[in-house]
């Protein structure tokens, strides 16, 4: 039990380096937040769960912990993203496909 | 002694965010930072409660989850001219 | 855990707190300085844990981090974005 939440907080922290090591390496806004929300979710939920496998008296705290990061963080990560592109943040230059101005929203935002 | 790696590789991650959020050329790069590390520190303090073997610590950690989306949300919004 | 470790961490999130409040000092663009307080906000949060004080660091994550930032950025928007000379 020990061993296996070990395990599983290792992988979660695993990710939580690797998203942010793509907060300092990607090119742009975007690219950012996907690995901001991503990376970072996934590994909070694996470190909470695990920590919760380690003492088994804490787990329904802790799901219901890794419940609430789950709800809020795609919630936030989702303003920022639709308020950079509402705000005209540019895309990165070698970036392939805008399909955002299909959409009636968005259609009064500048070309990027 | 194992914990000790975990911490000092969230460490590792908070000190990355803290670059983003000097060098981010727009607003929305360091609030993109601060969201990161924010969920960052959710997962540092529930480790902090294991390693100080204390039930009662995980609220702290509950209240960051439920609270620390408002202010992302309040900077999104006023970003968008809206809030 | 160990004692060196333990003050290795706390010498670390000190040094993590200074350096967010001298970008807070430093920025021209108010928001962005609003954007630092709030990373030092949660910085203090987690030396105030770390030195066993679970209370106040619940009210120091919900008032410092969550409210303060959303209260600066009405009162920003009441008034002007880019600090001038």
């Amino acid at each position: 039990m020990h061993i296996a939440g070990m395990i599983a907080i290792g992988i979660g922290v695993l990710f939580l380096f690797l998203g942010s090591f793509g907060i300092v390496r990607l090119p742009d806004v975007y690219n950012r937040l996907q690995a901001g929300t991503k990376c970072t979710t996934f590994g909070c939920l694996f470190a909470v769960l695990g920590v919760g496998i380690v003492e088994p008296a804490w787990f329904w705290k802790a799901l219901l912990v890794s419940l609430f990061v789950l709800l809020t963080n795609p919630i936030s990560n989702h303003a920022l993203g639709r308020a950079a592109k509402k705000s005209g943040v540019p895309l990165w230059d070698g970036s392939v496909v805008d399909k955002s101005r299909d959409f009636p929203s968005y259609a009064n935002t500048e070309k990027l | 002694m194992i914990v000790s790696i975990f911490l000092l590789v969230i460490g590792a991650a908070i000190v990355l965010c803290l670059i983003r959020l000097i060098k981010g050329p727009t607003a929305t790069d360091r609030a993109v930072a601060l969201d990161t590390v924010t969920t960052v520190t959710t997962a540092l303090l529930v480790i902090l409660a294991l390693v100080f073997k204390r039930y009662i610590y995980l609220d702290v950690a509950l209240v960051y989850a439920v609270l620390m989306f408002i202010g992302s949300v309040a900077i999104a919004r006023f970003l968008e001219k809206g809030i | 855990m160990e004692e060196s470790l333990e003050q290795i961490l706390e010498l670390s999130l000190t040094l993590l707190m200074l350096g967010g409040a001298v970008c807070a000092c430093v920025f021209k663009d108010l928001l962005n300085a609003v954007i630092a307080a709030a990373f030092v906000s949660l910085m203090a949060a987690i030396l105030f844990y770390f030195l066993q004080a679970p209370d106040v660091a619940m009210a120091e994550a919900s008032i410092g981090a969550a409210l303060t930032t959303a209260i600066f950025v009405i009162a920003i928007k009441k008034t002007k974005r880019v600090e001038e000379e």
